[in-house]
């Protein structure tokens, strides 16, 4: 698993994808934290984090667009599926090699704090509580488009469906009112991403919250590894 | 060492591979032979781990694939038919990987450096394999299939696409190799086997049609009972002259050559010699004996028949 973990995060910073994704995240991280934080004089991170819902549905498809898909095209999973490695130990790696990659972005919120600290003593604890949201959002999308990324051999396929789903997910509360049977409306917001998420941005950590995400991730790679094994049976 | 045994493999309706069972000793380089589509990926695939078969075993080293797929695949070095090469990587770098992927206890850099001088790919260890030749491809594909010096080298075509000095060196290369390692390697290029192949199996149409030592095939299959005779002159006095032979079947003309020299295929009765008085013959009738040969079948011509005659078979199965 660590090989591959290195590995993924070596092809990341040696094509220029890394350093896109890294430069919009900063770019919107930082907007969102200058117009809403410094114009409006306040060290409240909530609605900047709500924000950052929309940025995450934009990058994590781009992050694992070629993760699965161009393993199948350029014949790689050959050699992946031919080493002593369990199928669940690949997908692990590209879903945590993803997750860093999305980490190592999410650390520019350490100098956001920073710098509220020059105003304000920032309550820690709650950007805290704001970052693990967010990371595990980004993770659940992350193990979203693996899944999306192992039905395909194409990267623009995967993305654009990855695209979609978080779209899906997002306009997942409007479907939820808009449809009059009471049971399905209410499952469709108990899986709702957005109101999970919007208690971490309220500084609110709920036990309930963790676990749907993970249950969310651990879901979607199951099913990854399943696709999987199922091209090899058939 | 390997033992495939009743392996099948079905793909929607169509059999890929069909019953296969065979045995590959230690030591032993075996040559799969078929042409394209036969099944000879398909089998490798199922016995490195990468597919699955529809029913039967494969036994690696007394580790069985459905039991213990890490064992088998840790005794396996396998480079498919497109070497499956990170291409944003460097050599150096994607050996590292692998070495690390499979996993290998011995010392990194010193076993991969070994590794690299024994494919002659220590002079480009530091460039971006996107930028490599085919022939350097295909190195760094066997380089990364020897990593841990695996018992078993399964290699799907190494010399597709390859020039033919590379062709020669990747063929010593796999000969020497067979000498610590159990190779089975696959081509449809006859030449090649009969180079570098203790044994052949050739299979068609995912069955195997003929499994046997390399020197022997000719002999076990192609019937040695035709002889070439090229005789000066003569002509149509020639056929009547052999044909009057006792013993002699059927004369017919293969080919006149510019110098007057007309080759003849003579069909013998059985495996009896009549080369003596074949000689004797044309000699009292003046017709100078320019040269005599068994005619054995090539391999080539036996190949095409075995792969023929199950395609043959095969259709007139399908059409009752």
């Amino acid at each position: 698993m660590g090989a591959i973990i290195k590995r993924e995060l070596y092809s990341y910073f040696c094509s220029p994808l890394a350093y896109v994704i890294l430069s919009i995240f900063l770019f919107f991280s930082g907007l969102f934290f200058t117009l809403i934080c410094l114009g409006n004089s306040t060290s409240e991170l909530t609605y900047v984090f709500t924000n950052m819902f929309l940025v995450t549905i934009f990058l994590t498809p781009i992050l694992c667009m070629r993760l699965m898909s161009d393993e199948k095209r350029l014949k790689t999973d050959q050699a992946l599926l031919t080493s002593p490695v369990g199928i669940g130990e690949i997908v692990l790696g590209k879903f945590f090699s993803a997750s860093i990659m999305y980490l190592i972005c999410m650390s520019i919120f350490l100098i956001y704090g920073f710098v509220l600290s020059f105003f304000v003593s920032p309550k820690w604890s709650v950007i805290l509580c704001n970052c693990l949201g967010l990371f595990l959002l980004a993770a659940a999308f992350i193990a979203i488009d693996i899944f999306l990324s192992s039905l395909t051999e194409s990267q623009m396929i995967a993305a654009i469906s990855g695209f979609a789903a978080g779209l899906f997910v997002y306009l997942l509360d409007n479907v939820a009112s808009a449809v009059s049977a009471e049971i399905v409306s209410k499952a469709l917001s108990a899986v709702s991403f957005l109101s999970h998420y919007q208690n971490f941005t309220v500084g609110l950590l709920s036990l309930a919250d963790v676990i749907f995400f993970l249950s969310i991730i651990a879901l979607f790679l199951f099913l990854t590894i399943r696709v999987i094994e199922k091209k090899r049976w058939s | 060492m390997v033992e495939v045994k009743n392996v099948t493999k079905v793909y929607g309706d169509k059999k890929a591979v069909d019953d296969i069972s065979f045995t590959v000793n230690s030591g032993e380089i075996v040559g799969f032979l078929g042409p394209n589509g036969a099944g000879k990926s398909t089998t490798m695939n199922i016995i490195t781990g990468y597919l699955s078969s529809s029913s039967g075993t494969v036994t690696v080293d007394g580790c069985e694939i459905l039991d213990d797929p890490k064992g088998v695949k840790s005794k396996i070095g396998y480079l498919p038919e497109i070497p499956p090469l990170y291409v944003d990587m460097t050599v150096r770098k994607y050996l590292e990987f692998m070495y690390n992927l499979k996993k290998i206890k011995l010392d990194r850099d010193t076993h991969i450096d070994d590794v690299c001088r024994l494919v002659k790919i220590s002079q480009v260890e530091d460039r971006v394999i996107k930028n490599l030749s085919k022939g350097y491809r295909q190195r760094v594909g066997l380089a990364q299939a020897l990593l841990g010096n695996p018992p078993v080298l399964i290699l799907d075509e190494p010399t597709v696409g390859l020039d033919p000095k590379q062709i020669i060196e990747i063929r010593n290369l796999v000969k020497s190799l067979g000498k610590k390692h159990t190779v089975i390697l696959s081509s449809h290029i006859l030449s090649e086997v009969q180079a570098i192949c203790d044994r052949v199996l050739i299979i068609s149409n995912g069955k195997i049609v003929a499994d046997s030592p390399t020197e022997d095939l000719a002999k076990t299959l192609g019937r040695s009972d035709k002889l070439r005779v090229g005789v000066k002159g003569g002509k149509s006095a020639a056929i009547d002259l052999l044909s009057s032979i006792k013993g002699v079947n059927n004369v017919t003309k293969e080919r006149e050559h510019s110098d007057g020299v007309i080759d003849y295929i003579v069909e013998l009765n059985g495996d009896i010699d009549l080369r003596e008085q074949i000689f004797y013959k044309l000699a009292e009738a003046k017709m100078p004996l320019m040269l005599m040969q068994s005619a054995d079948p090539s391999l080539e011509e036996i190949f095409l028949k075995l792969t023929n005659d199950t395609q043959y078979n095969n259709h007139k199965g399908a059409a009752k």
